[in-house]
């Protein structure tokens, strides 16, 4: 159910002044359409209720022009979303394709079945990942009120033009500068406060260690469906069996067959389950992380700017030229870096507290589906084991 | 003791629950180990739990070499090694693993027709690495015997059995597969994870073989088989090193026979062969198949196994990095509870391996000799026909012989003649007897592939179940510390 996907982040589209989701969505050749659905009760919009259009690069050009803008600067912006991917389905399914002779037909319904499935899970994946970056935007008290935020929502129109202007625009200068100011700057600016002395570090361990684990999780969910996938195979070569069976033996063959067809579902749905709890949490998280890093970035550079303008003013007091500006200057810097502290501060708290929920509610719904999907699977191996020893 | 060659020892604990007292006490061990004991040995004595056959089948049984025997072919037994020192079975290691492999068999060979029906459990164990000599044997009760025999103890003993029994008719269960990659690590003296297992593996694979010919009412009774079981020293199996060159031989005539076996075309007036080797040609192929998909379960589970290990690891780093406290014992709870969960998982793996897959792959060998018998049966047809046409011949020329005057010629061309009648029926009885050898045979066999397939898959089945019990009492624990962050 879509609500049980979009608890990566909780406490989202509660506000009834500005409600979104995205009800659906069309798979064409790889290019996903997602409609954005609005309820809003806010002046600010043309219609209380309306839909539109929009590709993923759409959400790119949005989130970029979010982090363009230095008014932003000390907030964290909601990670965009990653690219919809179904390199892996589709490689499968070609090689399925190549490996159908080896089957039987039964087999290769079945695990041309799987895929599908796996192709609709990595869709309703990026769906929700979608969303959710949204819903970030639209529960935000400052960002909620961005005026290309409204644009996205509203324009009825194509937006690949606008977005085309825009990149003109910027050049993605912005974006680009906090990319390659790694965590040299960061570690390499003295900090004044404990606050985000202690936050620095933390992030920066937090996020490899974070990473690392999302990894590994994958690595997992992907064993459990590699094993789900041999329990078909095993499943159709003993109905194989059974049909050549000509003895008393051939209902035990059936049986087991059945039962290993039913045992793969249920893997199946623990795999996808543990992908879901766990992996998609850990990876959007990390993603959260660096978001929050790259305030870090954005609060060290305005440090380093008001460091500058200090160094400049006493020069400018040595040669007693250009005073004014500089002290301007100097001014503005220091009022940009103490605004970003505090607004860094507030986003970075309520971070945390937003995390700690999120994994909270995701791990006691992991652990109550694995104990699900193991009660379920006993109640199937005693099944059959009773019909085997009975027979 | 010498330290020549490494090899493992392995102990035949033996114990024998006998009602049958005609095998306890006909058995003479030390007497068997005083006579000749090589391949010339003839099959089992006479003896009344041989059913309603009155031949003696075997009186006439020569020794050959079988040169078309379809099992494959007996390598060298451990040749010459580099200086080793014997180091302690690694039993600590062993045990997990035990838990599937130990004492699979509890048979009831049931009688036929009127035998006595016995228990017999035999285990394999306590691989020990010792020099080129055996130890001395401990010898319990009387009914229980316990031995050390090499794995080339156990070819050879195969290797006999199958130059006996196989061109007769009779299924003779395939020792398992010498692998020269395993022993050279064992021998090199290499003491990890796999070398271990590569032993448990082939200590699990003797015991199966073991108990899969002591369950054959006429291989139990064979005098090597008894020999191999109850003797205190076996001579070291000479013939496994000369088979090499026998070995040799067999391949080039097993191609040769492979030629042979397109071109006979035999008359099958009993639509039952044929119809029995078919449905072995599609259980062969259908069992290899499960057979590659259970071995890819078993790599996919210790895949997992693995890959849970290292997330557990990984989790608890995010554990110890997470600031905020009761997220971080959290997480390091979830890095526990999947620590335990990659124990579940390798536990599994060993279950998938040692009940499924070494049964799939057990059958699959199996078959070989299934399949081996019914070739057999073709070639005595084709012996029985040979001598047919070569008395047809004969018979020719000796009409045209009555119109010559050579009385000499013609009483030889008579003499044969003779000689070749005798031969024709014997030809013919050796046909019957086979086909009818087989028809038991495959009976016998298709009853107990049945019920080892029911008993080792309940017991698969019961190994899943428990896995399955256990991750739901971990995740259970897990459930309330996920509860309590907050």
């Amino acid at each position: 159910s879509s609500k049980t996907l979009r608890s990566v982040s909780v406490d989202l589209n509660h506000d009834a002044s500005l409600l979104i989701d995205i009800p659906d969505a069309l798979c064409e050749r790889d290019k996903v359409k997602f409609t954005v659905h609005t309820k809003t009760t806010l002046s600010s919009f043309q219609k209380p209720d309306f839909s539109v259009p929009r590709q993923h690069e759409d959400f790119i050009w949005l989130h970029d022009t979010l982090v363009e803008t230095e008014d932003y600067a000390g907030l964290i912006i909601p990670p965009a979303p990653p690219k919809p991917d179904f390199d892996s389905p589709r490689d499968k399914m070609h090689k399925l394709g190549e490996g159908e002779a080896t089957m039987t037909k039964e087999e290769y319904t079945k695990m041309k079945q799987e895929l599908e499935a796996e192709y609709l899970a990595v869709f309703k994946k990026t769906v929700q990942v979608h969303e959710i970056f949204l819903q970030r935007l639209s529960s935000h008290p400052v960002l909620s009120k961005d005026r290309n935020f409204q644009i996205f929502l509203e324009y009825d129109q194509d937006l690949s033009v606008r977005r085309k202007n825009a990149k003109e625009m910027f050049g993605g200068f912005f974006k680009n500068m906090v990319k390659s100011a790694d965590e040299v700057l960061i570690s390499g600016v003295k900090e004044v406060d404990d606050f985000f002395e202690q936050e620095k570090t933390f992030l920066l361990d937090y996020y490899s260690k974070i990473k690392d684990s999302t990894a590994k999780a994958e690595k997992m969910t992907r064993a459990h469906k590699n094993i789900a996938d041999d329990y078909i195979h095993i499943s159709a070569t003993l109905n194989s069996l059974a049909a050549d069976d000509m003895t008393a033996n051939k209902k035990n063959l059936e049986k087991l067959s059945d039962l290993f067809e039913k045992f793969r579902k249920v893997e199946g749905r623990v795999a996808s389950d543990q992908d879901l709890k766990l992996t998609e949490l850990l990876r959007y998280y990390m993603r959260d992380i660096q978001a929050a890093k790259d305030l870090l970035y954005r609060r060290a550079r305005a440090l380093a700017d008001y460091e500058n303008s200090n160094k400049a003013l006493d020069k400018a007091r040595l040669k007693s030229k250009d005073i004014p500006q500089a002290e301007e200057h100097q001014r503005q810097c220091l009022q940009k870096f103490d605004k970003l502290s505090e607004s860094g501060k507030k986003e970075l708290t309520s971070f945390k507290g937003r995390r700690v929920v999120a994994f909270r509610k995701n791990f006691i719904e992991m652990a109550e589906l694995e104990i699900k999907h193991a009660k379920n699977s006993v109640a199937l191996l005693q099944g059959c084991i009773e019909l085997l020893k009975s027979n | 003791m010498t330290h020549t060659a490494g090899t493992f020892l392995f102990s035949l604990f033996f114990l024998c629950l006998a009602s049958s007292v005609e095998y306890v006490e006909s058995s003479q061990p030390a007497s068997l180990a005083a006579e000749d004991i090589s391949t010339n040995s003839n099959g089992p004595k006479q003896d009344s739990l041989f059913d309603d056959d009155p031949e003696d089948l075997f009186a006439e049984a020569t020794e050959e070499v079988s040169l078309d025997s379809p099992e494959r072919d007996v390598l060298l037994s451990d040749g010459p090694s580099p200086a080793i020192t014997p180091i302690t079975p690694p039993t600590s290691v062993i045990t997990p693993l035990a838990k599937y492999t130990k004492c699979i068999f509890f048979p009831v060979i049931e009688e036929e027709e009127g035998g006595d029906s016995f228990d017999i459990h035999i285990s394999v164990s306590d691989p020990e690495k010792v020099g080129e000599y055996m130890t001395s044997i401990s010898l319990f009760k009387r009914n229980e015997f316990a031995v050390k025999r090499r794995f080339s103890d156990f070819l050879g003993l195969h290797s006999k059995l199958a130059s006996k029994y196989l061109h007769i008719g009779y299924i003779v269960p395939p020792a398992p597969e010498k692998s020269i990659v395993g022993m050279t690590k064992v021998k090199v003296g290499k003491e990890d994870q796999s070398s271990n297992e590569f032993v448990e593996k082939r200590r699990s694979a003797l015991e199966r073989y073991l108990m899969r010919t002591v369950k054959h009412p006429i291989l139990l009774k064979d005098p090597d088989v008894l020999q191999f079981l109850e003797s205190s020293e076996l001579p070291r199996a000479v013939s496994t090193q000369a088979l090499s060159s026998a070995g040799l031989l067999r391949m080039v005539n097993k191609a040769a026979d492979a030629v042979n076996k397109m071109t006979i075309k035999m008359n099958e007036s009993d639509a039952w062969f044929e119809e029995k080797q078919q449905h072995f040609e599609n259980l062969d192929v259908q069992l290899r198949k499960l057979h590659t998909s259970v071995e890819s379960l078993v790599c996919h589970r210790k895949e997992l196994s693995v890959n849970t290990a290292q997330f557990a690891k990984s989790a608890a780093m995010l554990g110890n990095s997470e600031d905020h406290t009761a997220l971080s014992r959290a997480l390091s709870q979830l890095a526990e509870v999947e620590e335990k969960i990659d124990q579940l998982h390798q536990d599994q793996a060993n279950a998938d391996f040692y009940l499924f897959s070494e049964l799939l792959g057990d059958y699959v060998r199996l078959l070989t000799a299934v399949k081996g018998v019914f070739d057999h049966r073709m070639k005595t047809w084709q012996k029985w026909q040979d001598s047919q046409m070569l008395l047809q011949k004969k018979r020719e020329a000796e009409a045209k012989l009555q119109f010559t005057n050579k009385p000499d010629k013609l009483q030889q061309a008579k003499d044969e003649i003779k000689e070749l009648e005798g031969k024709v029926q014997q030809g013919e009885r050796d046909f019957e007897q086979i086909s009818k050898t087989i028809r038991k045979e495959v009976s016998r066999f298709e009853k107990e592939r049945v019920k080892d397939f029911k008993t080792i898959i309940i017991k698969y089945l019961e190994s899943l179940v428990q896995t399955q019990q256990q991750l739901i009492k971990y995740w259970e624990a897990f459930l309330p510390e996920a509860k309590a962050i907050s």
